[in-house]
């Protein structure tokens, strides 16, 4: 229980102070930049390392390439939602979701997990 | 144009939405370690990526840039798509550095885990600045080879539309 009391104050802290960086940088693109920070991976690596050892980290962030590949697909989902099919901010976000399951689990399938 | 930080988003942001942030960043948190301990090593790393926060920060963008152009008595439902949009294509580019982050902490995290932290934050910074300045280069090079016409006009000149 106290493990995820500390994932869960860790993780809010560390993904509260990208958000608020992001906020801050202009041009806005650059600051979007930091809406795929390394975030919750940070937090959650440290906690993996302490708790299972660097090869138990180092296969999660092997799978995490996927889950990158699929955060960018979805990006382009919301982009398009939003720009072309009119779609606001909170349906857009919400919809793309299926883009990143699709991508993320798509790539997992196809190539499997670190060796 | 240079980059640089404004803090006018402080006086746009009210408490709750700081609230919100924090409070889906440890859900997300929470769910890739459960995601890992329940379903096994390979379907939590694709957690580590989740685009938990995505929703709730596109949502606040628009919502701040709709408020500030209905202030002024327009309609801001547009300025406040296209604001979230190209937040979405900031983040597209920095997708791009998460998997260098990644692919760095899988290469140095047998050798040494300080410095495999290290190399991936360095990793993820050099990637996504590059990409965005990347794409900034080939945007200007494009619109000298040809001028937009009407709304895709107005929506490239904000770097939103490809």
């Amino acid at each position: 229980m106290i493990e995820y009391a500390v994932r869960f104050v860790a993780g809010g802290m560390i993904v509260s102070a990208f958000a608020i960086l992001g906020d801050m940088l202009r041009p806005r693109s650059f600051g979007g930049l930091l809406g795929a920070a390394p975030s919750v991976a940070l937090a959650t690596l440290a906690i993996a390392v302490v708790q299972h050892g660097p090869q138990y980290a180092a296969a999660e962030s092997w799978t995490m390439i996927y889950g990158a590949v699929a955060l960018a697909c979805y990006s382009v989902a919301v982009c398009h939602l939003l720009m072309r099919f009119q779609f606001a901010a909170l349906p857009a976000t919400i919809i793309a979701f299926a883009v990143w399951l699709a991508v993320a689990f798509g790539l997992l399938a196809s190539f499997g997990g670190a060796a | 144009m240079l980059v640089n930080l404004s803090s006018s988003s402080f006086k746009r942001t009210r408490w709750y939405e700081y609230g919100v942030r924090f409070l889906l960043g440890g859900v997300a948190t929470v769910a890739a370690g459960l995601a890992g301990a329940r379903f096994g090593v390979s379907i939590g790393g694709l957690f580590l990526a989740l685009p938990a926060i995505f929703c709730a920060s596109a949502t606040l963008i628009e919502s701040h840039e709709r408020r500030a152009k209905e202030k002024a008595g327009l309609s801001g439902r547009r300025r406040g798509q296209q604001a979230a949009a190209l937040d979405a294509t900031g983040a597209s580019l920095g997708s791009i550095g998460l998997a260098a982050f990644a692919a760095a902490f899988y290469v140095a995290a047998p050798a040494s885990i300080v410095g495999a932290f290290l190399a991936a934050i360095l990793a993820w910074i050099v990637v996504s600045v590059a990409a965005w300045r990347l794409r900034r280069a080939l945007r200007r090079t494009s619109r000298g080879a040809a001028q937009p016409h009407g709304e895709a006009r107005s929506a490239q000149s904000r770097g939103i539309l490809p």
